[in-house]
């Protein structure tokens, strides 16, 4: 970064930072103390993490500090190495938090990159759901004044009515207390549905920070001093960033101290990697973060940080969002914020003081609502009820048991969903292992190709994804999946994200190859073996985007749509060249007024056997009122296998020498197709030479690629077919 | 003799459904070839067998190209080598399924064993079809390596014999010959740039390939060079199937070991699931 990008928008970047300040105030406290962690812990992490990553990171409008997934697994690291002793289990997480920096920076050094692509995404949104519920829980509990519960996510939840009949003999200053906790909660519902202006200056969590301290001064000034107990406000002691706590190593031999490393990393750089992806997408300069170059910055920033007594440094999604909402343009708003922060700490640090932990669990409540969300496990079950049954399989398993075996659950369910849905462990078993992506860029138009075998799922998505992330978005890019026997949920959702992307910085990346998947389901044994992804069925009864794209597209021209057809079997038995071919499907059938222009997606074969030939293919078909002659044009002459065909000639066109050498016009009566063949007809073909046409007389056929076309391709066919159809027909 | 000429053709004959497909595909292109065929029948010659094969020859429309069969019993593939060895056989042909099972993979077909250990080129055909199916376009690979300038060459012989129209040059470059690892948006430019250089340099040393083949044979196919970024042999196989080349035209390796079928590379990825014909050049 040259020093006039750090100091071009200098002021939109320390403002963003300030307004990001007050968001994360709130949070590192709350956070901190919800993992069992000093209060000031939440402070060092965002502060270290906000100088160390600014410096060293490798995205560009991202916040760092202590994330929200890591509370459940550091809370429970504190209790579980501590044995009850949470300052002893404070110093032993200390030494985790450490060594799950030092991994962090391995697989950044590693670049190992978006870990989280090697996961089912159902079943890591079941890991974060499972975070939520057990965050929603506990946080529940502190917001009704209970400071002490421990125990499992499911003893919460039963000992819950209890809960409420204590409430009934609290004293009053829990209840001021657990008062201003339910107003924080509601502050932070409904903060979203208020669109007064003034109102939303100031960021929902710092509402809930004022909330807190209006009500002390209001007490204050009616001399009554604070109401509420002193065991339910937050302290931070004054000597707080002077003494630095001593981490420590001693448990290194146990294994569970390694399980927790593991789970503190793993949750740790999902959440990062995650929140990264989903601010590239942010970003108003549409920059690409460097993933592994961040990660080595947030490893970095997670040792200091563990050694200075805090958390582990991870990229958060919510302070982000606001950072760029605020016009941050690079990574000096993170630097920013973290100076803000430490200032207010030392300024504010008698006022803050009046903080009840109920508003600040309020704050949690709300998160862990948002990750544990009822419309996530609709959203699933419309993806598909197998996504739903990996989903709760993986929430399920993470509550009862810990998060790695919850995690690796839910990969081993996906797997033998896949692999029951395919009928099949030997499509899986026997293509793992092999390369399965193609990619050239297409000489004749200058796309990239990029086509995919076998199957593609998360066991297996890192190849398609290097490919991917090779191709500047700017290009157009087509991927092709009609030989990919199966695809799943978690490559089409991260297909989707890079459809995004490309679309940004005005390229495009097309799929294609798929709707075939869905009209193959027809099948009694291949339900959902060749597409199991319903998420678009939601909008559009089953469809894909590219089909979708097609009704647009005809609904535009005032055409018909539809995507499945049944009479069109014997369409192509008025041509001769395909007469030894043999029709399995004619898709997404477009039709003009009249029928006289039509466009379909095509599935055929030819010969039989072991010797049949599969083909998908996009044909354009005019109905001409004019007679024409019998003909095919082609550049190539790979149009079909004419061979067997007798009395089919090349024709030569002597007065246009250099139409007759580019190109293959073939036909049983030259006298008649060289009439045809006027200047005007020439120049018109000539044009439009990668188009290859064949007529019977009555009726042209169009065709472009051996595969479907995209519909930015379907558009310009039909546009070539009004012309040609003019051309023609006057 | 023109190095580049077929003058006997060897295939092996099994009295298999596929029997007249294969038969016709391999008189077919000895007619082309203006070659001598011998086929090779592996097992007990019989008055029945004999006649069921001549009532499958006298099928065949068209003119009969010279050839002779062979009866000799023994293991299949040890009966078809001897045989191209005694014959000084330029092709031979055979008949691939197309998926070989998964047990087969691993024990070594008889086609594989001779794919490996023939001393003249082998043409594997996955559609052996009794009609003729022209065959419109090929795929030779252009790696840079010894062979390359002959499987080249062969190719235009052949696939202009055939009547074919277009070959796809296609140069498989690895991606690690790109040093730049892309992580972002600037090194993603870097790497651009370098392939871009590194297809320039590709294409000409093709081109320099193509420079000693004669006019005449050379402007009967229309040539193009496609150069892939991917792994070896296999872009190439998965690139001759999305075009769906006709026939794919490889250099032998030099040696084919247990490892190289364990770890599969190269040729491996292709014979163990053939995209289209192969025609590997010994």
């Amino acid at each position: 970064m040259t020093k006039a990008s750090i100091f071009s928008g200098l002021r939109n970047n320390i403002f963003a930072g300030f307004v990001v300040s007050l968001i994360a105030l709130p949070l590192a406290l709350g956070l901190a103390v919800a993992s069992g962690f000093p209060m000031v812990a939440g402070i060092i992490t965002a502060v270290v993490g906000g100088v160390l990553v600014s410096v060293f990171g490798g995205s560009y409008v991202t916040i760092t500090g202590p994330g929200y997934g890591l509370v459940v697994v550091l809370l429970s690291a504190v209790a579980v190495l501590g044995d009850g002793d949470m300052q002893a289990g404070y110093l032993y997480a200390l030494s985790a938090v450490i060594l799950s920096g030092g991994l962090l920076l391995l697989f950044g050094f590693l670049r190992f990159g978006a870990l989280s692509d090697f996961f089912p995404a159902s079943a890591i949104q079941g890991m974060l759901s499972a975070i939520g519920v057990t965050l929603l829980l506990k946080q529940f509990y502190v917001m009704l004044g209970d400071m002490k519960t421990k125990g499992t996510v499911l003893e919460l939840f039963l000992n819950l009515p209890e809960l409420f009949k204590s409430l009934v003999a609290a004293p009053t200053g829990q209840l001021y207390a657990v008062s201003i906790g339910l107003v924080s909660l509601c502050i932070m519902f409904f903060y979203s549905k208020i669109t007064n202006r003034v109102f939303r200056l100031i960021p929902a969590p710092m509402w809930v920070i004022l909330l807190s301290l209006g009500f002390d001064a209001y007490f204050t000034l009616l001399g009554a001093g604070n109401p509420i107990s002193k065991k339910l406000l937050i302290s931070l002691p004054n000597d707080m960033l002077t003494t630095i706590p001593t981490p420590d190593f001693s448990k290194w031999k146990e294994p569970v101290f390694w399980g927790i490393v593991l789970s503190v990393t793993l949750v740790s750089s999902i959440e990062s990697l995650l929140s990264i992806k989903a601010v590239d997408k942010l970003d108003p300069e549409k920059r690409r973060s460097n993933i592994n170059k961040d990660m080595r910055a947030l490893g970095i920033a997670t040792i200091v940080s563990g050694f200075l007594g805090g958390m582990n440094v991870g990229t958060v999604i919510s302070r982000s969002s606001v950072n760029v909402n605020n016009q941050a343009t690079n990574r000096s708003s993170n630097f920013f914020h973290a100076v803000f922060l430490l200032l207010f700490v030392v300024v504010f640090q008698h006022q803050l003081g009046k903080i009840p932990f109920t508003a600040l669990a309020a704050i949690l409540v709300y998160t862990g609502f948002k990750l544990a969300a009822p419309v996530i496990f609709v959203r699933m079950y419309q993806i598909g009820k197998e996504q739903l049954l990996v989903f709760l399989t993986t929430l399920i398993s993470t509550l009862l048991t810990d998060l790695i075996t919850g995690i690796l659950i839910g990969l081993l369910t996906t797997f033998l969903v896949h692999v029951l849905l395919n009928k099949a462990f030997w499509l899986f078993s026997r293509n793992l292992l092999k390369p399965n992506v193609l990619m050239y860029k297409e000489s004749e138009t200058q796309n990239y190709y990029v086509g995919v075998i076998h199957f593609c799922t998360f066991l297996n998505f890192y190849m398609l994804k290097s490919k991917l992330d090779k191709i500047p978005q700017v290009e157009r890019a087509v991927v092709d999946f009609s030989l990919c026997s199966f695809v799943d949920h978690t490559v089409q959702e991260s297909l989707q994200s890079y459809e995004e992307l490309f679309e940004r910085k005005g390229g495009a990346l097309e799929i294609i190859g798929l709707d075939i998947h869905e009209t193959d389901s027809s099948h009694p044994f291949a339900v959902r073996t060749l597409r199991p992804m319903k998420k678009l069925r939601v909008f559009g009864g089953g469809r894909t985007k590219r089909q979708l794209q097609l009704e647009a597209l005809a609904h535009e021209k005032g055409w018909s749509y539809s995507e499945a057809t049944k009479s069109q079997k014997r369409m192509l038995r008025d041509h001769p060249v395909y007469q030894t071919t043999s029709v399995e499907r004619v898709y997404n059938l477009i039709e003009g007024p009249e029928k006289r222009l039509s466009l379909c997606d095509i599935h055929y074969s030819e010969g039989a056997f072991i010797a049949k030939e599969n083909i998908q293919t996009t044909l354009l078909r005019v109905r001409l009122d004019k007679e024409v002659p019998v003909f095919s044009f082609d550049r190539e002459l790979l149009l079909e296998k004419l061979s067997h065909l007798a009395g089919i000639h090349d024709i030569d066109f002597p007065k246009y020498p250099e139409f007759s050498r580019d190109f293959y016009v073939q036909g049983k009566d030259p006298k008649k197709i060289r009439a045809f063949f006027d200047d005007k007809m020439v120049s018109f073909f000539a044009a439009y030479g990668f188009y290859h046409i064949m007529s019977n007389g009555k009726e042209l056929l169009v065709r472009q690629f051996l595969r479907p076309a995209t519909p930015a391709e379907a558009a310009a066919m039909i546009e070539f077919g009004l012309a040609l159809k003019e051309k023609i027909d006057g | 003799m023109h190095k580049n000429e077929y003058n006997t053709v060897v295939v092996g004959v099994a009295f298999s459904p596929n029997l007249k497909a294969n038969v016709f595909e391999a008189l077919r292109m000895s007619v082309l070839f203006d070659a001598t065929l011998v086929m090779v029948h592996v097992g007990e010659k019989t008055n029945e067998k004999e006649a069921s094969l001549g009532k499958v020859i006298s099928g065949f429309n068209g003119a009969v190209p010279n050839y002779r069969v062979l009866w000799k019993a023994g293991k299949p593939a040890e009966v078809l080598l001897g045989a191209c060895i005694g014959e000084n056989a330029d092709l031979l042909i055979l008949g691939a399924v197309k998926r070989e099972g998964l047990l087969k993979y691993y024990l070594g077909s008889v086609a594989r064993k001779l794919t490996r250990k023939a001393p003249c080129d082998v043409l594997l055909l996955i559609k052996p079809s009794v009609d003729r199916v022209a065959c419109s376009s090929g795929v030779v690979n252009g790696l840079a390596h010894p062979k390359t300038k002959e499987a080249i060459d062969r190719a235009f012989y052949v696939l202009s014999t055939l009547g074919a129209q277009k070959l796809t040059i296609v140069e498989e470059i690895p991606e690690d010959s790109v040093a730049i690892k892309v992580d972002d948006d600037r090194s993603l430019r870097k790497s651009t740039i370098a392939k871009e250089r590194i297809e320039l340099r590709e294409n000409s040393r093709v081109l320099g390939l193509l420079s000693h083949i004669p006019k005449n044979i050379k402007e009967t196919l229309e040539v193009v060079v496609q150069p892939i970024f991917g792994r070896r042999g296999y872009s190439i196989g998965h690139y001759a199937r999305v075009t769906r080349a006709d026939l794919l035209v490889m250099n032998a390796p030099s040696k084919l070991t247990l490892l190289d079928r364990l770890f599969p590379h190269d040729l491996e990825y292709i014979l163990s699931d053939l995209p289209t014909d192969v025609l590997i050049i010994r």
